[in-house]
Formats: C-alpha cells, structure tokens, sequence
C-alpha cells in the first residue's frame, strides 16, 4: 500500500531510561530503548520483529503513556501532527489508542470475560463484541466464564476482542497470537489487516515473523532497543540475500524451517551497551569502526538500515 | 521407564463436558512427543495432568509403572505457557532457581541467562527472560521427562532456536523424554520424534514421522 503524506505517529529518537536500587539506597539508571526512530501511515499494519527484552513492549507502553513512574522518556512522539503529551494520551487511551496486552494476566481475575471485554463504553458495545467472539471462533458460552477458566489461545482472543471493539485509529497489538491455532491466528492477523484497510493504523509486535509477511506492510527489526531495519515483507520471503542487516539474516536463519541456527552470543543490556552499533559483539562483519561509533540510518532499496555494511 | 497416561478422563466441573476423554499417551525415555490441537482441546490440562498438577477425574498416569511420587521433586517437570504466572512473584529470581537445586554455571550460561538478572524480580524481566529460567529451572531439578507447554511462543526466533538446543542437547545427554505441546508445525518437525494430534478423539492415535 503506498503510504499517505501525513504520518499518524512519528517517534524520533526515543529513550526509554528505568530508575532502579542496586544496592542498599543506591540508584541507577537503566537504558532500555535508546534512539529509536519508527514512522507510523494511516492504513498501514507495521509489524515489530525482533529480539525478546528489545523494548518492543516498552515502546507500546511509551507511546500508550502506561510506563511505571520510575521510567523516564526522552525524545519526540507525535500524533498526527500534536506532541503527545501525558494529558493527550490520557484522553486518546481507549477510544483513539488501543492496546492488546501482551501478558493474560491484564485480564481481571474477578470479572466475566464479556463484560469486561465490553468495557466501559456508553452506549454499551455488547452486540458488537458477540459478533467479535463469534468471528475469533470463541464459543456463546465463553462470555459467562472467568479468565482462570480459559485456556491460553481462548485468553488472548478475548484480549484481541477488547480492542478491536473500539474504534481505535490506532491499535498496537503486543504479541496477540501466541496459543492460537494457526487458523485462528491467520483470522485475528486478517481482522487487524481489515481496520487498516479501512484507513486505521496497527502496530504489530510478534515473534511469528512467518506470519507477519502475510499481514504487514513493512517490519521492523528490534535490537537492543533500537530499530536495526526496516524492511518489506518480501524481503523476507525472498531470503537473508535480500534482507539489509546482519541480524535480520540471523533472524532468518534461526526460524524451525530455515535452519534453526542460533546466532552465537546474547543481546546486550542496559549497562552494558556497547559504544557503537548495539549488534557488533554478535556481528561477524564487524569492523573497527562499528564498535567506535554506531551507523546512522540509511535509506537501502526501499528499506531502513543502521549498518555500514547494509547489503 | 516410560511415563504413561492410561485411559484419562478430565473435566473441571460436574456439570462441564469433559475436557479430555479416554485419552491414552505413552512416551518413553528419550522420546519426543508433540502435541497438536486447537486451542481449548486441553493441552494445557493433559500437560498438568502428566505433571501431577491435576489428578484425572478416572485412569492414571504412570512413570515406570508407579503413579507420580508424592513427595520430593517430581520426576516430570513441567514449563509453564506463561512464565509471569508460574514464579513468585515476589521472589528474587536467584531464589526462584535455587528453589529447585544448585545453580549450574554452564547452564546459565547456555541458556543465555545474564548474571545481573539474578538479582532482579519477576516484573523487572520480559517475558522471554523469565521463559529461561523455568527452563533453567526444570532443567536443574534433575527430572526424567519434560513437558514443555508452548515454553517459546514468546520468544523471538534466535532464542528460541537457542533455548530448544540447549534442551534437546541436555534431554539427549540425560535421557530425557519431552513433551512438547507447540502450534507451530515447523517447530514439531523440528524438534518431535512423534506427533500426536489431539483434535482426533480417543486413545493413543500417535503416528511416526520422518525428522528432516
């Protein structure tokens, strides 16, 4: 899909910083996203691959303004056009933003599954939501249950089901497949690609980068807290030939049916950032200058990438 | 040796329809099961039922030839599908693995599991970094089977390929039999010997498949 003029939300340069106790009273701060760059179009799903603890949850709380109160974030957020403010998430969370939590346990315990996923909203948003419990394979009865009484995959599309009964111009869904069949993920993945074809936005955070293809107009390839490329999702169907960075290509070659090669080495961590590219202890291409100073984005066919040896 | 699972019948109350019903498993040391199944077919409750989490409405599940020990360690191990629900949440995590014996060197260090982490709680790790050490966890506790209940669907696709090795690696050196419940067909032709498709009602209807 060619992607409209106005962006609906531009993040540049974002940091995410957590204040911690080390020891005793003692504080310090630890980074979590650093420099992250993201551009978001109306009528574009933008899927978020990548690395397990890159932030990819944190920048949904960012830009939702659900951070616990010992996060500091600096950078610029705009949304369509207006800073976003505190006070302006405040008043978009829920009816203009919308989030599918990552974790089943943001269900309430205490509450039957169809009230709560009917929310708040007046006029009440019943009719709707059964359509979408039906549509999610979910059976009449599961409406009557308490969350402790469903199974994995049953939990997450309920999760699913509270935000797309809003009419959220943008939903980030954190990680909304995992313990769903592959027919009902294909269905939830095809309900998102339906919203932003209808002009709304959808950020994508998944692990099921095979599916993610089908679905995404573009991926974003989380490291470290940064974004590494931005890439087509062909790209990824075509192989590591057409991918841009070393760790897309890593990605690749770990998947069940391309492989499964783990890329020797692990992710690097708050206070232990490297100097230059966050990738260069991992990256067999590396060079002196990747560890003095890390690459600056640079447009590669039709993509994003921050190596200096983006191929 | 092996662990068995004899004519199981489950359901959480009186008045549901069951959850599983007359449903035989056998998996033996070193084997490799995957279970398949849409979800709501009891995947989850087969997998507590083989661990002992729950006991079975009738049949008996079996190790050996003895039902599960009562006491001490279970010898069936079982990796939960939502790690933030299966450790105290009020527990350092270096506790959370001494709980279950002494910490082994070699595998955190496989599993990718930082030092700094240890000193951490639960709320402070991702998903994926909590997911390590309930592997690490089972691991250390020494047990004969492992069931492993959807224990990478968080985890990006490095890790996962990373924590499978180190499990199949370990399961291979101490003959351990794996259960391993997953959606993802690549992943069971990957790492399963056997698969088993629960959506095919009763008994045991597992079929050999060709590892590629």
């Amino acid at each position: 899909m060619e992607p409209k003029k106005e962006a609906l939300l531009e993040i540049q340069n974002l940091s995410v910083s957590f204040r911690m106790y080390a020891q005793g009273l003692g504080q310090r701060d630890l980074q979590t996203i650093s420099q992250l760059y993201l551009t978001l179009y109306p009528g574009e799903v933008l899927a978020i691959a990548g690395s397990s603890g890159s932030g990819k949850s944190l920048l949904a709380a960012a830009v939702l303004g659900i951070l616990p109160p010992n996060a500091t974030v600096q950078g610029r957020m705009r949304y369509k056009g207006q800073p976003l403010t505190p006070s302006l998430q405040n008043r978009l969370r829920g009816t203009e933003l919308a989030l599918v939590p990552q974790s089943v346990a943001y269900l309430d315990p205490l509450m039957r599954v169809g009230a709560q996923a009917d929310g708040h909203y007046r006029p009440r948003l019943t009719e709707k939501r059964k359509k979408l419990f039906q549509r999610l394979q979910l059976p009449a009865e599961t409406e009557r249950l308490y969350p402790f009484q469903l199974s994995g995959g049953m939990a997450r599309r309920v999760l699913v089901s509270t935000a797309l009964v809003t009419d959220a111009q943008l939903i980030i869904a954190d990680e909304p497949t995992p313990g769903m069949s592959l027919e009902q993920a294909l269905e939830a993945l095809g309900m998102f690609r339906e919203l932003a074809d209808k002009g709304k936005s959808v950020i994508l955070i998944t692990h099921d980068i095979d599916l993610a293809f089908a679905f995404a107009d573009r991926i974003a390839v989380f490291y470290a807290g940064t974004t590494l490329e931005t890439a087509l999702p062909a790209d990824f169907i075509a192989g590591p030939e057409a991918l841009r960075h070393p760790y897309s290509k890593a990605l690749w070659r770990a998947l069940p049916q391309n492989g499964f090669q783990p890329a020797p080495g692990f992710q690097p961590y708050g206070d232990s950032l490297p100097k230059g590219c966050l990738y260069a202890p991992r990256c067999p291409y590396k060079t002196q200058r990747c560890e003095k100073q890390a690459p600056p984005v640079t447009q590669l066919r039709g993509g994003e990438v921050r190596c200096y040896y983006g191929s | 040796m092996a662990l068995e699972a004899k004519n199981l019948y489950f359901r959480y109350d009186k008045k549901r329809p069951w959850v599983l019903e007359n449903r035989t498993v056998k998996v033996d040391p070193g084997e490799r099961l995957a279970i398949f199944a849409p979800s709501g077919y009891g995947k989850t409750t087969l997998a507590m039922l083989l661990a002992g989490f729950l006991t079975p409405a009738k049949g008996q599940v079996l190790l050996n030839g003895k039902p599960l020990p009562q006491k001490g360690v279970c010898p069936v191990q079982l990796i939960f599908q939502h790690p933030e629900k299966a450790v105290n949440p009020r527990w350092r995590l270096r506790r959370v693995l001494e709980e279950s014996g002494e910490l082994q060197e070699d595998m955190l260090e496989a599993l990718g599991i930082e030092r700094a982490w240890l000193h951490r709680f639960p709320r402070e790790l991702s998903g994926g970094e909590l997911q390590r050490f309930c592997v690490a966890r089972a691991l250390i506790s020494g047990g004969e089977y492992l069931i492993c209940d959807e224990i990478s669907t968080m985890l990006d696709v490095i890790t996962q390929a990373q924590i499978w090795n180190t499990v199949l690696r370990e399961a291979g050196k101490r003959g351990m039999g794996i259960v391993a419940i997953t959606h993802n067909r690549h992943l069971a032709q990957r790492v399963a010997t056997k698969i088993l498709d629960l959506s095919i009602p009763h008994g045991a209807n597992s079929c050999p498949h060709n590892k590629p």
